[in-house]
């Protein structure tokens, strides 16, 4: 049997914030080519393994690799390559306001690759193109689209450098249900014809339901579940049960806890 | 002995602000050695500093000395000292007024600015981004910002001396009834290179310090809109308090008997 190398290996890590603690040893696998949602409640440390995994927090033990290479602590040029090699797009779509939309698109390749200007916006309208935006929506300012269009360039954006790998933080919250749906048909399309990896934190349903292929839940730091997408609705899992019905009652408590993470949050 | 861990609690914090600054300055300095540069960012903060800072500048400036003249000369003229007026106003703009206003002025101005703009970036995420953009937020946003602000001080707190002292040349023409000629000679007879290179190392210490508070409050800018708010007030109290305490520093420095 030969061993098989995970795209993304998470292993006991643990992050806190003076003590309180939101990573607490979780665990996790992504196999090439998977799409691997991650549900949970808010402020049950989702954001937090995602920027751990990211690079955008350095977590205080444990250890993550891609491609069996330690991400963890990287720095100057190791680090840009890393960056080089994902893509993300953020729950607020985080464009630059200060520059055009093709400038955003085109930013990762015109900064971070050097690709020249005129070659970069070519590649920024047809990945524009991609994700249904037409050439005039191009030199518009980000603060003139509307939510939907914002997520939909950060979606170009993110795909823009063709990379292994892409996270999605929470990609259809704050939109209407009908563009949530045309940005998860999006995110699909984007990325499983072309093998890329995924993993996306959500505590959408409907949305966990169409990206993924495999889906882990998240409760206090930890990996409790993990199964595949068509698993979910009878997983045998009381917490998951809970929160894919949407249960007020059940194993999971609003209770103490939940405050404290809330407080780290804020 | 409760009572003494308050002290050390804040004396703690403030240590660790001081390390937390002087590894963002580290970082910042740092980062600027190798490519890619950013010119186009350099530029543009050099604009947004020297050129737009211009009006403000200059109207402190004009009215400084032409209140400086009106004062000395209503305090000398009463021990017939009325021919040190225009020795004195060149020297207090040149070697304090200039820099010290043209400092506070863009404190308010541009570390308000640099504080919400940079506080508004992290708050909606736009920071991480550049990150994952493989662009290093340092050298993208922080680096030309410094560079932008220590030199375009000098210029601006040039300028300032230019138009401080032509304030009080005209208040003391037109108003004083001085003749233009001696009032000329008066200002550059006794004006020695020293006075005025001395206010331009002021600028540029306080070019730093203005970029520095702005860039270090936005950059670790709490949440939300009070998160932003509050770097932004952090900005320019500090970076005034800061300019004022090495205006000591400087001036101590230079003219120490």
């Amino acid at each position: 049997m030969t061993l098989i190398v995970p795209k993304i290996s998470v292993r006991d890590v643990h992050k806190a914030f003076g003590s309180n603690v939101v990573l607490d040893g979780s665990t996790l696998d992504v196999a090439k080519g998977e799409s691997l949602v991650i549900i949970g409640g808010s402020g049950t440390g989702k954001s937090v393994l995602l920027k751990c995994v990211l690079g955008l927090l350095r977590p205080d033990s444990g250890k993550i690799e891609v491609d069996g290479q330690n991400v963890i602590g990287l720095n100057g040029a190791d680090k840009m390559a890393y960056m080089g090699r994902i893509g993300m797009l953020f729950q607020g779509a985080a464009l630059f306001d200060s520059l055009k939309v093709w400038e955003n698109v085109a930013f990762g390749l015109m900064q971070g690759k050097g690709t020249p200007k005129k070659l970069a916006r070519e590649i920024a309208l047809e990945k524009l193109n991609d994700v249904g935006l037409a050439p005039r929506v191009a030199d518009l300012m980000p603060a003139e689209l509307s939510g939907g269009m914002q997520k939909r360039v950060g979606l170009a954006r993110a795909v823009a450098g063709d990379p292994e790998i892409i996270f999605f933080d929470e990609p259809t919250t704050g939109l209407d249900p009908i563009m949530a749906d045309v940005i998860n048909d999006l995110i699909v399309e984007c990325t499983r014809e072309k093998g890329i990896t995924t993993m996306t934190i959500t505590h959408d349903m409907a949305s966990a339901k169409k990206i993924a292929t495999s889906v882990a839940m998240i409760y206090e730091g930890k990996i409790i579940w993990r199964g595949d997408a068509g698993e979910i609705y009878d997983s045998g899992n009381a917490y998951v049960d809970q929160f894919v019905h949407g249960r007020a009652q059940g194993p999971i408590s609003f209770g103490q806890g939940q405050a404290q993470h809330e407080v780290q949050k804020a | 002995m409760n009572f003494l861990a308050p002290i050390g609690r804040v004396f703690l914090s403030f240590l660790a602000t001081i390390g937390r600054l002087a590894i963002f300055t580290g970082q910042a300095l740092g980062s600027a050695w190798h490519p890619p540069y950013y010119p186009r960012n350099i530029l543009r903060q050099m604009i947004e500093i020297g050129y737009y800072s211009l009006p403000v500048v200059g109207l402190t400036a004009i009215f400084t000395g032409a209140v400086l003249a009106l004062q000395s000369y209503s305090g000398f003229s009463r021990f017939s000292a009325e021919g040190s007026i225009a020795i004195v106003v060149v020297l207090s703009i040149t070697r304090e007024l200039g820099p010290v206003l043209a400092g506070l002025m863009v404190a308010g101005r541009i570390g308000a600015a640099f504080a919400a703009e940079i506080g508004t970036m992290r708050v909606t995420e736009q920071i991480d981004a550049l990150t994952t953009l493989s662009t290093n937020p340092m050298k993208y946003l922080v680096f030309p910002r410094l560079l932008a602000g220590v030199l375009m001080m000098p210029c601006l707190v040039l300028l300032a001396d230019i138009i401080g002292v032509m304030g009080g040349y005209l208040l003391s023409i037109h108003k004083l009834g001085f003749a233009p000629e001696p009032y000329i000679n008066n200002t550059f007879e006794f004006l020695e290179a020293k006075d005025v290179i001395s206010g331009l190392v002021k600028a540029a210490v306080f070019g730093f310090i203005i970029t520095l508070m702005g860039c270090y409050h936005g950059y670790h800018s709490g949440r939300g809109a009070q998160g932003v708010g509050t770097a932004t007030t952090n900005a320019v109290v500090s970076s005034s308090i800061l300019i004022l305490l090495s205006n000591y520093l400087i001036t101590e420095l230079f003219f120490a008997v």
